[in-house]
């Protein structure tokens, strides 16, 4: 194998094909490994695909890609023992072209993107894992495999190798996450017939609901759970830290199921068929725990570079954007014949004027605010249930008289100005 | 029926294992004098690590590689390796 390559791609998820499909179809030859049996074999995501970044790669991509559902409506709860204050926007626009987004399963979607690679020329090698970069005088020049006589060289290697870049921490580029910057998240595909999931989340053939559920869902762990409909199937899973499940002792699928049996929850999947678990950790560090992204002959894309917007739970998007990215850089870096950081390094400033970084920057304090302060999700979530239960409640109580006890029961479980700097302090993380 | 146990969780995975493990706890000893808590028998979503009185049997078959373990461990006394190619789990749906 020790041909060369202009770019070997390790990892075939939404960043590395976004990168290698993009590579190839602008006539450089591209190697891309897979160290599962076929790409998505070892890939895991709650299930949402944003149209905008996948369509700049592949118009219209809605035409022929595997989706499940246009999602035309999505709900956020704050969820109490039992009772939820919800809110949400549904949207008939979503539900047409050009899409927002759409609920997917990732084993045929990543999948169908590889073969899209493949066919703009991209080498897909399956079942290989790499084992390190090889460097030259400090530039990494190619990879070893696992394959016998498995070295491959190439003039950029794209790490695109997930939240586990073993490779990036071997490069020096980011020390060991720690338990605070990764979110241990598992899930259930639940089959459950297309009538039953119309019916109970008020949908039609084609549309798709999803939900976000704060609170109770994590047992007040900073987290979140999420519930959103395939075509015939359920994906519903819960994460937190991997530091809140270590200090509150959780065990992760003990969790999921107090979620799936949550009295708000079970009637929408009741009687469905679990038909595959999964679990996942998702890098959650944000714009602090960014690793450097460019350097002599490789770059960094998707997971593997923490690029997640986990308030808005994007990340395959930012994947695919940023492998988009990375290829651009390296089709620029061709024409000037010049692989060194230098060069690289206009795939880190692209992604740092790009709505990635500026979004990871906008909330570059907001999970380390909520896993200091666990007040928001352990006592303001159920505060705010009592409260819309005695707002709503008739009896007999004159509306501004309740007004006045809720504001009173607020202020005197928290005390006034720590209520104040709470809220100060939760505008200031997410602003 | 919808699961309820982590053994119906891991029954529903598929699982192309390799004959060697691709985790290894560094030393034991470790686990029993300065890991009261053996909290990876907790996180862990997999339930790979069981404590066995003396020694942490590690059930690298059923493995997720989500990588919890290896920064989750407070000694980091795990050594965590991608399995060999093609092996491992193998995720079917999402």
């Amino acid at each position: 194998m020790s041909e060369k390559f202009d770019v070997i791609v390790v990892g075939a998820g939404p960043a590395g094909t976004s990168c290698a499909y993009t590579c190839a179809k602008n006539g450089l030859k591209v190697l891309q490994i897979e160290r599962g049996e076929y790409p998505g074999s070892k890939n895991v995501m709650g299930g949402v695909l944003y149209r905008k970044q996948m369509e700049e790669i592949i118009p219209e991509f809605w035409k022929e890609a595997p989706l499940e559902r246009p999602v035309v409506e999505q709900r956020f709860w704050m969820m109490d023992k039992e009772s939820t204050v919800s809110f949400g926007y549904k949207g008939l626009e979503w539900g047409k072209e050009p899409y927002n987004n759409f609920t997917v399963l990732r084993a045929p979607f990543d999948q169908w993107f590889a073969k899209k690679g493949i066919e703009q020329g991209v080498l897909l090698i399956n079942e290989t894992v790499v084992l390190e970069c090889l460097t030259e005088n400090g530039k990494v020049v190619g990879v070893r495999t696992d394959r016998p006589d498995g070295e491959v060289f190439a003039d950029v290697v794209v790490l695109a190798d997930g939240v586990n870049s073993l490779l990036a921490k071997q490069l020096g580029y980011h020390k060991e996450f720690r338990p605070d910057e990764v979110a241990l998240t598992v899930m259930e595909v639940i089959n459950l017939s297309k009538d039953k999931i119309n019916d109970r989340f008020n949908l039609e053939d084609n549309q798709g609901c999803t939900i976000e559920i704060f609170g109770d869902s994590t047992k007040g762990n900073l987290g979140t759970a999420f519930i959103y409909t395939n075509k015939d199937s359920i994906n519903i899973g819960v994460g937190t830290t991997l530091s809140s499940m270590i200090k509150a002792k959780l065990k992760p699928y003990d969790l999921l199921d107090y979620l799936k049996t949550h009295p708000m929850v079970r009637p929408l999947i009741e009687g469905g068929e679990s038909a595959e678990y999964l679990a996942h950790l998702i890098p959650e560090g944000g714009y602090h725990s960014v690793p450097k992204v460019a350097g002599d002959g490789v770059l960094l894309a998707g997971d593997a570079a923490q690029l997640v917007n986990a308030i808005h739970r994007e990340g395959s998007n930012m994947a695919m954007a940023s492998g988009t990215m990375a290829a651009e850089t390296i089709i620029d870096a061709k024409k000037r014949g010049d692989f060194s950081e230098t060069s690289l390094n206009q795939y880190r400033e692209t992604l740092y004027q790009s709505f990635i970084i500026k979004d990871l920057e906008k909330y570059k304090d907001a999970t380390h605010t909520f896993e200091h302060y666990p007040q928001y999700f352990k006592e303001y979530v159920p505060m705010l249930n009592r409260a819309a239960s005695k707002f709503f409640t008739v009896d007999g109580t004159p509306k501004k008289e309740k007004q006045k006890e809720i504001m009173k029961s607020f202020t005197s479980e928290r005390g006034t100005i720590r209520m104040i700097q709470d809220m100060y302090r939760a505008w200031k993380a997410v602003k | 029926m919808s699961t309820k146990t982590i053994e119906e969780k891991q029954y529903l995975v598929r699982f192309k294992a390799d004959t060697k493990s691709h985790l290894t706890v560094l030393d034991h000893d470790i686990c029993m004098t300065k890991c009261p808590d053996k909290i990876c028998t907790i996180f862990c979503p997999a339930e790979v690590y069981k404590w066995e009185g003396l020694r942490m049997q590690v059930g690298y078959e059923g493995c997720h590689e989500c990588g919890s373990c290896r920064i989750g461990c407070p000694y980091q006394n795990i050594k965590w390796e991608y399995p060999k190619g093609g092996h491992g789990i193998v995720f079917r749906l999402a």
